[in-house]
This record gives C-alpha cells, sequence and structure tokens, in this order.
C-alpha cells in the first residue's frame, strides 16, 4: 500500500523554514546551472543565425577570421564567376565583396574602447542577409560617408544614435540608420559602403566574398573548384559553419565554467538536502514506526522519504527555473577572443533546458534522499516505537 | 573554558549532520577561492605592467599598423628614453588548441627594455645573431618540452606561410607575476618577406613600447607623443601600459563580471546550507536551552551557545577550504584547462575574502536560531519535543 501524497506534502509544509532553506539552496544551484546552459545556447541561437547554410564565405587560405583575410580583386572576380553561384533578376551575380575593420567604440559607462567589426559592403551584401532589417531610419546611401550601426551598438555604446556621426580614418561618418539583425552577430556591428571604408583606410583588398549558392548542396562542388583553381588561392566555408566556428572558443569556455560551477553547486545542494533528510528521518522516528506498525512495507516507506525529497528538489527547481527565466530580458555584450571584437548575445530559455534542470534538480534531490530514505526504511517496528 | 568545551561537545554531537555541514563548506569556500583566483588571473597582464612604459598603437583600433618611422619621431619627444616594437603574430603551432601569444619584436632592443625577462647573455646573443631566432618563456617551453635549438613551425593567420624559427633563448620571469607563457622573434624576418610579397604592408609596425624617464610625467609625455602624428593618416593613442592592458579586460569585463557574481552564489548558498543545519539543531535541542535558562543562565548565554557552535563549524570548515585551495589551484594551473590563464596564483587578499566570507556565513547562520532560542519561554522549551 501507498503512503498517501498529502502525508508527504504536510511534512515538508510543517517544517517551513528548513524546506525552504534547502530549496531555496537548490534553486541558487539550478539558477546557476540554467543560467550558463542559456547563456550557451543564447551564444549558439547568434551564431546560428548569422550565417545561412546557403551563403559562402571566402577567406584567404590560412586565415581564420575575416579580419586576418585578404581577398585581391582579382580573386573576387574569380569568385563571382564561379557557376554554382547565383544570379539576381539583373543577372548579376548575387556575391558580396566585403572590407573589415575593426575600430573602437566606448560603451556606456566605460572609458576604454571595445574592439567593434566595421563591415564595408554593398547592398547585395544586405540582400544576402534578409534577418537583417532597418528599425529605425534608412540604409546607408551607396558612395557616401554614412554609416548604419547594429542594434546592440545603438544600446550598448555612447554617443551611437540616429544623426550623430562616429569620426574614424580621418572622416566624419554620419549614422543614418540602426538595423536590426534579428538576434544574430551583425547586431554588434557597423555597416557602411565597402569602397568608400576602403579609400578611407587606404586599403586596395577585400576581407572577404559572400555569396548565395543556386543550391545548399552544392557547397561541396564550389569547395572542390575553389580549391582546383590556382588563381583563387581562397578557402571556401559555408557561412554558418563559418560563424559557429568563430564562437567555438567563446562557447567552450562557457561551457568548461558551467561543468566546474554544476558540480561544485550542485555538491552543495545535495549535502543540504541530505542533512535536512537526515534529520527529519531522525525526528520521525516514533513516526517511521507507527506507520510501519499499521502495515505499511519498507517499499512504501522508502518511497515517501524519496518523495519527500525528489518534492523538494522539484520546488527548488521551478524556483531556480523561474528566477533564470528573467534572465532573457538581458544580454551580454562581451570580446569574442577569435575575432577579437565584440559579440553581443542574450540568455535563451528552449524547452530542452528546462527539462535538463529539472531532471538535474530531481537528481541532486534523488541523491540528497537517497542514503536517509534506506535509513528510515530499514527500521526496526519496535526500536523505532521505543525510540519516542 | 568551560564555554567553548560546550561548544566543542555540541558541534560534533550529530556526526553525520556536522560533517556534511563541515563538508559543504570547504567545497564552497575552495570553490570561492578558485573562481577569485580566476578573476585575479584575468588581469595577470595589468598587474606585470611597468609604469615606466607606455605603450603607443594605432588610435582607430589595434589591428591598424603605423609606419615603421613614427619611430624615430617618438624617440625625438623629450622625456622618450627609448623606443622598441611589437607586433602580434597569431600563428598555429601544429592546432589551433595550443594558443599561446606570440610577437615580432625588434630583437635588438625589445628585451632592454623587458628587464623583468631574465635572458642569460649568451642565450641572447644567439637569439640577435639569427633572422629566424626565437625567444620562448619558460613555462611555454616547459610546456611544449622544447630545448634551445629546437624548430617551432608557426602556421601564420594574419601573415600567410609557414614560419620556421630555431629556438635560441628562454627566459625566465624576474618577479612571480611577469609572464612567461609567451614567445618573441624578429619582427625583421617577417618583414623581409613582406617587402617582396606585399610591399604595402611591410615597414608597418603594429605598437611601439616607449620607456619614459620619469614616471610621473607619462601623461605629458603620451600627448607630446599623440599631438606628434595629430591629422596625420594614422593618428595615435599612447597610454601606460597597465592602462593598456586594462583596456582588454574591460572588453570581457561582463564575463568577468559574471564569475565574480556566482562566486558569491556558492557562498549564499553554503550559507542556506550552514543556515539549515543551525535551525535543526537549535530546534531539537529547544528543551535543553529551556533546562539552562531554569538553571539560571541568561538568554544571552544561551544565543552565544548558538552563536559559538554556528562559529565554530564556519571556521573549521573555512579553514580546510582555505587550506585545500593551495593545491587545487596548483593542480588546476597545470591541467589543460589552466593554460588559459597567464598566471594561476592564490592572492592573499583571496584567502582574506575567504575568511571573510566564512565568518559572514557563520554569523548569518547563527541569527535567526540563536535569537528564537535566546528569547525561548522556560515553560515552552520544557514542554517542546523536537
Amino acid at each position: 500500500m501507498k503512503i498517501p501524497f498529502s502525508y508527504i506534502f504536510r511534512n515538508l509544509w510543517t517544517r517551513k523554514l528548513t524546506t525552504l532553506l534547502t530549496a531555496g539552496g537548490m534553486a541558487l544551484v539550478v539558477f546557476v546551472f540554467a543560467a550558463v546552459l542559456m547563456l550557451n545556447a543564447g551564444l549558439r541561437e547568434t551564431m546560428v543565425g548569422t550565417g545561412r547554410i546557403d551563403n559562402a564565405v571566402f577567406i584567404r587560405k590560412g586565415a581564420e577570421t575575416e579580419i586576418q583575410s585578404g581577398v585581391t580583386r582579382d580573386q573576387a572576380a574569380l569568385i563571382e564567376s564561379l557557376p554554382q553561384i547565383a544570379r539576381g533578376e539583373d543577372g548579376r551575380p548575387l556575391a558580396s565583396k566585403e572590407s573589415l575593420v575593426l575600430i573602437s567604440l566606448t560603451k556606456k559607462g566605460q572609458d576604454k574602447g571595445s574592439n567593434i567589426v566595421a563591415r564595408g559592403l554593398s547592398p547585395i551584401g544586405f540582400a544576402l542577409r534578409p534577418q537583417v532589417k532597418i528599425a529605425q531610419g534608412r540604409f546607408f546611401r551607396p558612395g557616401s560617408s554614412e554609416i548604419i550601426v547594429g542594434k546592440s551598438i545603438a544600446e550598448e555604446f555612447s554617443d551611437v544614435a540616429v544623426g550623430q556621426t562616429l569620426h574614424f580614418a580621418k572622416r566624419d561618418w554620419v549614422i543614418v540608420g540602426v538595423f536590426d539583425g534579428g538576434k544574430s552577430a551583425f547586431d554588434s556591428e557597423v555597416w557602411g559602403d565597402a569602397d568608400q571604408l576602403m579609400q578611407a583606410f587606404r586599403r586596395v583588398v577585400y576581407s572577404s566574398v559572400i555569396a548565395r549558392l543556386n543550391n545548399v548542396n552544392e557547397f561541396e562542388a564550389t569547395a572542390k573548384s575553389v580549391d582546383d583553381d590556382i588563381r583563387i588561392a581562397l578557402q571556401s566555408k559555408q557561412e554558418q559553419l563559418f560563424y559557429e566556428d568563430q564562437s567555438r572558443a567563446l562557447s567552450n569556455f562557457i561551457t568548461w565554467l558551467g561543468i566546474f560551477l554544476s558540480v561544485i553547486f550542485s555538491l552543495g545542494a545535495m549535502i543540504g538536502a541530505a542533512i535536512t533528510m537526515y534529520s527529519s528521518v531522525a525526528m520521525r522516528t516514533a513516526e517511521i514506526g507507527t506507520l510501519r506498525a499499521l502495515g505499511f512495507r519498507r517499499a512504501s516507506v522508502l518511497a515517501a522519504f524519496l518523495g519527500e525529497s525528489l518534492l523538494l528538489g522539484l520546488v527548488g527547481g521551478i524556483g531556480g527555473l523561474a528566477v533564470a527565466s528573467f534572465l532573457q530580458a538581458f544580454t551580454i555584450s562581451t570580446m569574442n577572443f577569435q575575432s577579437f571584437s565584440q559579440l553581443a548575445f542574450g540568455f535563451v530559455l528552449t524547452p530542452g533546458i528546462v527539462i535538463e534542470t529539472i531532471l538535474f534538480s530531481l537528481f541532486m534531490g534523488f541523491v540528497g534522499g537517497f542514503l536517509p530514505a534506506v535509513k528510515a526504511s530499514r527500521m526496526k517496528i519496535v526500536d523505532s516505537l521505543r525510540a519516542a | 573554558m568551560l564555554f567553548l568545551k560546550l561548544i566543542f561537545k555540541n558541534v560534533f554531537r550529530a556526526k553525520l549532520r556536522s560533517s556534511l555541514t563541515l563538508l559543504g563548506l570547504i567545497i564552497a569556500v575552495f570553490a570561492f577561492g578558485l573562481l577569485q583566483t580566476a578573476v585575479d588571473a584575468s588581469s595577470a597582464g595589468a598587474k606585470a605592467a611597468s609604469s615606466s612604459r607606455m605603450v603607443t598603437r594605432n588610435a582607430i583600433s589595434l589591428v591598424f599598423p603605423m609606419p615603421a618611422y613614427y619611430r624615430e619621431r617618438i624617440k625625438a619627444v623629450p622625456g622618450v628614453k627609448g623606443v622598441t616594437t611589437a607586433q602580434w603574430f597569431q600563428g598555429i603551432y601544429i592546432e589551433p588548441k595550443n594558443f599561446f601569444p606570440q610577437f615580432g619584436v625588434d630583437h635588438e632592443t625589445y628585451f632592454e627594455l623587458y628587464p623583468e625577462f631574465l635572458i642569460p647573455a649568451d642565450q641572447l646573443l644567439a637569439f640577435k645573431k639569427d633572422r629566424q631566432g626565437i625567444a620562448v618563456g619558460r613555462k611555454l617551453a616547459d610546456e611544449f618540452g622544447w630545448k634551445l635549438g629546437d624548430t617551432i613551425p608557426l602556421a601564420g593567420t594574419i601573415f600567410p606561410g609557414n614560419w620556421q624559427f630555431h629556438l635560441r633563448a628562454i627566459f625566465d620571469g624576474k618577479e612571480e607575476s611577469t609572464i612567461t607563457r609567451q614567445a618573441f622573434f624578429h619582427w625583421e624576418y617577417i618583414n623581409e618577406w613582406l617587402k617582396v610579397k606585399a610591399p604595402r604592408r611591410a615597414d608597418q609596425i603594429g605598437v611601439f613600447v616607449v620607456e619614459v624617464d620619469d614616471p610621473a610625467r607619462t601623461a605629458d609625455i603620451a600627448k607630446a607623443i599623440d599631438a606628434e602624428f595629430k591629422s596625420s593618416l594614422a593618428e595615435t593613442l599612447t597610454e601606460t601600459e597597465k592602462s593598456f592592458q586594462l583596456g582588454f579586460i574591460a572588453q570581457m569585463e561582463s564575463i568577468v563580471l559574471l564569475i565574480r557574481v556566482v562566486s558569491f552564489v556558492v557562498i549564499f548558498i553554503i550559507m542556506a546550507v550552514v543556515a539549515n543545519t543551525m535551525a535543526m539543531t537549535a530546534r531539537e535541542r529547544l528543551a535543553e536551552y529551556a533546562t539552562l535558562k531554569a538553571l539560571g543562565f541568561s538568554p544571552g548565554f544561551v544565543g552565544m551557545l548558538v552563536l559559538g557552535e554556528s562559529m565554530m563549524l564556519a571556521l573549521l570548515g573555512g579553514g580546510m577550504g582555505i587550506l585545500l585551495t593551495f593545491p587545487l589551484a596548483q593542480g588546476f594551473a597545470k591541467s589543460p584547462a589552466g593554460n588559459f590563464f597567464a598566471s594561476f596564483k592564490v592572492s592573499p587578499e583571496t584567502v582574506w575574502m575567504q575568511v571573510a566570507c566564512a565568518v559572514i556565513v557563520g554569523l548569518a547562520a547563527a541569527l535567526v536560531p540563536g535569537i528564537r532560542s535566546a528569547r525561548i519561554r522556560i515553560v515552552d522549551g520544557l514542554r517542546h519535543i523536537g
């Protein structure tokens, strides 16, 4: 026969302070656990959302990022003439020759500059990234010293707004618009006219070429034509993979930090749960004896105490998750070591994270409560009744 | 004395509970210590900075170089004692995960400005004489098992090609904070190649390192240097080496902040655990405390009894946690993850913060149960059944 659930629930309810402290400790652990997972999911979403699988990026062999790369006009022209590159309605190749530089802007509340990607591109480059929309103002006029800035830049950096100017490379650049990159890495970039930026920075080579493929499946063929043509001497990457690779180090760092924290913190919380459950068993020795004398089996007693501990874990888990869900309102902007520039990303709560977190909290409750529950179930009826 | 003895006996009355609480405390205190050390380690570069050195870089951002001839003009600025050059290289040694900082430097003068790198005179000479020579720090040499004379291949990312270097010198750090997980080679080696293959990129310098004769005048000298290149093609930004290094940390501020916050969360978690232990202990002993009061002991004495027990737990756990921090930090520094940090040493401040955390946990945990026990009415207490 099973011990009713209300018994389990009321046991926790009677000792409110202890229950609150134990569940509170667990909630904090769950909060940290969920926060790290959410941060990693946010980073992933940002990087995956930046690239498209039917776009290809061409950069110099050996370079890992666009900043390190250089692509000459001849090389770019050869890429544009590849048969796998899609053509627009006007018959021109859907390929954007882009020039990247890092400029230094100051974050609100800081006095030191942070590196920001300034990307020079043409209207084709805008068309290749349908996730990017103008949120405020307008697109820059090609051939002018106008620039548009990503949403995160507008929000987090001082003196960046439509109508204001940024001064770099001996020119004043007027901000004419703010664009929403749809939570992609473009939100942390400044965009301007490729030729104007190159002139101002006295550059003769592009940084990269981004091109739309006729068909997603043609990437292999494209890569082969690029490798086979010794005049090109570039490497090709699928755009989505390219951006994922660029955040790998940061993602690994967050993952390892998360594992370290979760292991250490959960040990603390499990110890807390074990203490609570042991004392709960010790205080209710006579009660356990009575239950057994009434005919409840050892297994039922075990289940009741384990249930109590699992419930404790669940309360902590739901509490921690509830608090963590508020983190979705925040974004973090930090240096991506690989691209050497700022990258803004948020906390994202996915259904997978909810399930993982709840399982994690139940696991903590189970481990913390298992030994005390075994102890309770093993008590001899006579001894425990006498203990009162 | 009797008071201490009573507390001591009380602490270990419920052996299982006390040992579990102690274990939790130990884990929390050393975790806090490790996280704080990680935060400290992120500013290792700023700690190693000298107050008499400044860094001049392109005002747009670090990735833009400056013409090499700037050097002579910087040297002519009053107050400047010496100038040398460095260029970030970012080559890959076999695999990207073997990352370490590499700089192409002016081989003749670089080490003169950095007296904290100790190089045997003969090795320094051998390094200067070999165009393909490279000097690496002790930590780096140990990590990859390099010996003098070894050939070190680096695949260029910014400067394409497979570059071969000959290990000519291994330097040690003068101070503990000196970073010896980095490498320096002749910039001229790369520059010669650029002159042939990419003339537009040749004779360009990443940063100038400037030594001043009077550290108190750095601000004026920095202004004078930047004024020299005002409204030229490559305007400069000169700042002290420390401020230059702090610029990097500022860019990663949110991650550092995150770790800092999390390190305090672990203390909150353990506070909840210890507070719980004390709440349970006090509840069980209410009858006892009532008896003490009936015997004539003051409420203050009973409160102190609870506080003393909580403090003893916290200090015992905290002490053991602190002792454990040192070997664990050392173990971490040697692990692959530890290579991410230039140095990973537990600072005295961290230890003091650990002590403070233990004391606060002890005090906070005793607060509610202590007051409740002190205030218990004798009759209620005696009637109370745990």
